[in-house]
């Protein structure tokens, strides 16, 4: 299978690769501002992994990030922008706090109920641009925006009105602790089980995505719709699988932040930015679950080492921002790089 | 001597598509430029049109070296390129199209100068064409003399014709051969490039023979047969003729009744159209691109719902079924696009070959890639696929090679009804008789076979039976054996009633 080994080197190498280019670029830049760059990074690595506690708070940044990446990253293995992960982070996170509040259950089966009422609520919102799309033609990204919007809006009225604690805070009412994720994996820290649940569903994306037959058809619609229909793979059917796919992904990462973290559903006065980070995650993980996991554990870090840098060395936050760009930019870069390099290799074969 | 080119070399990467090759062309003659697919005849022509720079070697034009960096300084010096995809602009008719880059007239364009430029030209070299007509709305055949004349119009004096009768009926094949010969007569040369070994015979007076890259000789056109032409070109005896006994058709396995099919556009593109194939035959269908061929596929295969009308396949009405349910029933697909329909093209040859079948090849409920890979090796060895590695992708593999890939997976499942399409189109004469034995094989095995194809050497030499679509409409049927080039030809044009 040198195949998938040649794909998981090199969703590693690139996203290393371009974070050594990222941090030189950063350096410039904390050099500019009057600052020195390894007191600079030694705030920065010391706030990443200076301490099990922060370490484990660095893991806490990045469990969202896996599940989202992996959403963006199994949506385009079908050739879908799923760009409405905000809308359905936000309508999963609803429905799992009120899965997880309105009902009592035995602990054994409280947490998956919540979990699966996340994900089947984040599917269902993912499913409807992929409808669009297959029966109507309508680009799936257009509705996706719209439906981000449309999730907010609907989220708030609910969690304001029908589903609101009856106490009196902008939230739903606190999910039973029945639900509720074993914190404490470090001590202090707030790192949660959440944890394994991200790195299991990388696994699975992976064997699903190159080892069974409906993985393999996602795949095959994704990189070739007329070969793909020539086989007898519906290419209607894929685009709505994918898309319901990808949306219970971000639906496990809502159900997950709710029952590890958040323990309820607060009044959203915008998006969460989990999902938007996932599409810059997945861009950088070149859509391989290892390569996912790998470059959400890069953002989770980049968040909180910026934060470290800003508290301890006084460098503004834009600079761990400038960092982020770069990286982004200079994997984007490779991939360009890629495209003309195939493009002129084709070329040359068709003309010779 | 009009063009000497000396030691032209040309590299790719690693890959020597030019090694250097000499070649002189004598004002007034139409040198032809033979080869296979990928020998280099191309590279060579562009490194003449000054679409790329040559690595070593020289060009010598009347006399004089030259340096050619680019198009504009070919046609500065006398040399025109009519590349095999013509480059025209579909909306302007044949007169802009013509003058286009080099207008009469000075801020206002001169139209009826133009006009009147492009009747003198095609009056003066016997090339009909109106210069007032939408080049979208005219054929092929005139829209490649359009091609021509643009040349000409800029002062060609050596013309280059790129695979020029790819796209021709037998008819127009034969203008465009009184064409090149009214244009040598006015003192225009024209270099042919092809691999058609007919044509050479028909209408050049020398031959170039360029085998992987490297010149093999230079001979009189007429001084060879077509085998030994063949021989050069391959580098070792080919059989032309497909090698088959008669057919000896049993039952019925496709049976299509008065099938209609719409395009996406809502125009009627098959229209009442009624054929049937049986059990060890291969039944050929003929006709100019575009006259319901593709469409009538689509629809026999699933691809394309049938408006009205029936298709049955070993009495079974397949008419509503799905691309996939077809091919469960029993009929195998060789695509016209290999590309955009025959493979994923990121996908390894072992994925490849499962196409269609990727549900077959699982255990405990995941994908069984050592069963793939088996797979793979099986049609690798049996129709010699090069480099015979099931990992590799498709897109990395030369287009014949996709090609058997295609036709080694379609055939291993041993479908009922194989229905072909361009299953040789730009293949070489190696590939291309591998892949027809492979389909008489299967005739002979007791398979009914659909071949649909634009090349009428093809449906001659392989169809037991011959079918011409013209219109979307089935217009004639006719014994292989009792079809003439000429009579097909005709019908494929419109002028034939269905025996």
């Amino acid at each position: 299978m040198g195949n998938w080994l040649r794909g998981a080197l090199r969703a590693v190498t690139v996203p290393v690769l371009a974070t050594v280019a990222g941090m030189l670029v950063g350096t410039i830049f904390i050099l500019s501002t009057g600052h020195d760059p390894f007191e600079a990074y030694s705030a920065f690595f010391e706030a990443i992994a200076g301490s099990p506690y922060k370490f484990g708070e660095t893991l806490v940044n990045t469990i969202p990030l896996i599940f989202t990446g992996l959403a963006v990253a199994l949506a385009f293995r079908c050739g879908l922008f799923n760009i409405g992960l905000e809308g359905q982070y936000l309508v999963a996170a609803l429905a799992t706090a009120w899965a997880g509040s309105a009902f009592e259950m035995h602990p054994l089966i409280h947490a998956p109920f919540a979990i699966l009422v996340g994900m089947i609520a984040g599917a269902f919102w993912a499913a409807i641009p992929g409808f669009l799309k297959a029966y109507r033609g309508i680009h799936e990204v257009i509705n996706a925006i719209m439906l981000n919007y449309i999730g907010w809006y609907l989220t708030h009225w609910l969690v304001m009105g029908a589903l609101r604690d009856p106490s009196g805070s902008n939230s739903t009412a606190a999910v039973h602790a029945s639900a509720r994720f074993a914190q404490g994996m470090i001590e202090r820290s707030r790192l949660h089980s959440g944890l394994w649940i991200a790195l299991v569903a990388a696994f699975l994306v992976w064997v699903f995505l190159w080892k069974t037959p409906a993985g393999y058809e996602i795949r095959a619609v994704g990189f070739s719709p007329g070969a793909a229909e020539y086989g007898g793979i519906s290419v209607k059917r894929n685009i709505i699988l994918a898309m319901a796919l990808s949306g219970s992904l971000t639906g496990l990462a809502a159900a997950v932040q709710t029952l590890g973290i958040a323990g309820k559903f607060y009044e959203p006065l915008g998006f969460i930015g989990f999902g938007f980070d996932g599409i810059a995650v997945a861009l950088v993980g070149q859509n391989h679950p290892l390569g996912v996991v790998l470059s959400a554990l890069l953002f989770g870090s980049l968040e909180r080492g910026g934060a470290g840098m800003n508290a301890a060395a006084d460098i503004p936050k834009t600079v761990i921002q400038i960092v982020q760009g770069t990286v982004i930019f200079f994997v984007a870069v490779e991939g360009l790089w890629r495209y003309f390099r195939n493009r002129r290799a084709k070329k040359e074969v068709k003309t010779a | 001597m009009l063009l000497e080119l000396k030691g032209i070399t040309k590299r790719f990467g690693s890959l020597v598509a030019n090694d250097h090759i000499d070649l002189d062309v004598r004002p007034g003659e139409i040198h032809a430029l033979l080869g296979e697919n990928g020998a280099g005849k191309s590279t060579l022509m562009n490194i003449l049109y000054g679409l790329y720079a040559p690595d070593e070697g020289t060009v010598v034009w009347k006399g004089k070296p030259a340096r050619i960096h680019d198009a504009g300084q070919a046609i500065a010096l006398g040399i025109g390129m009519v590349h095999q995809h013509f480059m025209l602009i579909p909306v302007f008719t044949v007169a802009e199209n013509i003058v286009l880059g080099r207008e009469p007239g000075g801020a206002l364009l001169d139209m009826n100068k133009a006009i009147a430029d492009v009747e003198e030209i095609s009056k003066r070299y016997g090339l009909a064409v109106d210069p007032r007509a939408k080049v979208e709305h005219i054929t092929v055949g005139q829209q490649q003399r359009v091609e021509i004349l643009k040349a000409l119009y800029r002062g060609a004096e050596l013309l280059i014709l790129d695979e020029p009768t790819g796209v021709l009926t037998p008819q127009e094949i034969q203008e465009l051969g009184q064409i090149m010969r009214n244009l040598v007569a006015q003192g225009r040369t024209i270099i042919i490039i092809t691999h058609k070994l007919k044509e050479i015979r028909q209408f050049a007076d020398r031959v170039t023979v360029i085998r992987r890259g490297k010149k093999i000789t230079t001979v009189d056109a007429k001084s060879m047969s077509e085998p030994e032409l063949a021989a050069l070109m391959v580098g070792r005896d080919v059989t032309l003729k497909v090698d088959k006994g008669p057919a000896r058709p049993t039952k019925t396995v496709l049976q299509v009744q008065n099938l209609t099919v719409k395009t996406g556009q809502g125009v009627v593109a098959v229209h009442d159209v009624s054929l049937t194939a049986r059990a060890g035959e291969i039944v050929g269908i003929a006709g100019v691109d575009g006259n319901g061929q593709t469409e009538l596929v689509e629809a026999i295969t699933g691809l394309k719902r049938a408006t009205g009308g029936q298709i049955l396949l070993n009495g079974q009405d397949i008419t509503r079924l799905g691309p996939g349910e077809i091919r469960e029933a029993g009929v195998g697909h060789i695509p016209e696009d290999r590309q955009r329909r025959g493979l994923v093209m990121d996908f390894s040859m072992a994925e490849n070959v499962v196409l269609g079948a990727q549900r077959k090849y699982r255990s405990w409920g995941l994908l069984n890639y050592r069963l793939m890979t088996d797979l793979a090796h099986k049609i690798i060895e049996a129709f010699d696929v090069r480099p015979p590695r099931p990992d590799y992708e498709a897109r990395s593999l030369s287009g014949g090679n996709q090609q058997k890939v295609i036709v080694g997976r379609e055939i291993t499942r041993d479908p009922d009804l194989m229905v072909a399409v361009q299953p040789t189109r730009g293949l070489d004469v190696g590939a291309i008789e591998f892949i027809h034995k492979r389909l008489v094989a299967a005739r002979d095995a007791g398979k009914a076979v659909l071949l649909i194809s634009l090349e009428l050497d093809e449906v001659m030499n392989l169809a037991d039976r011959i079918l011409v679509m013209y219109k979307g409409q089935v217009v004639a049927e006719v014994e292989a054996r009792d079809a003439t080039e000429e009579g097909l030809g005709l019908m494929m044009a419109g002028g034939g009633k269905r025996g």
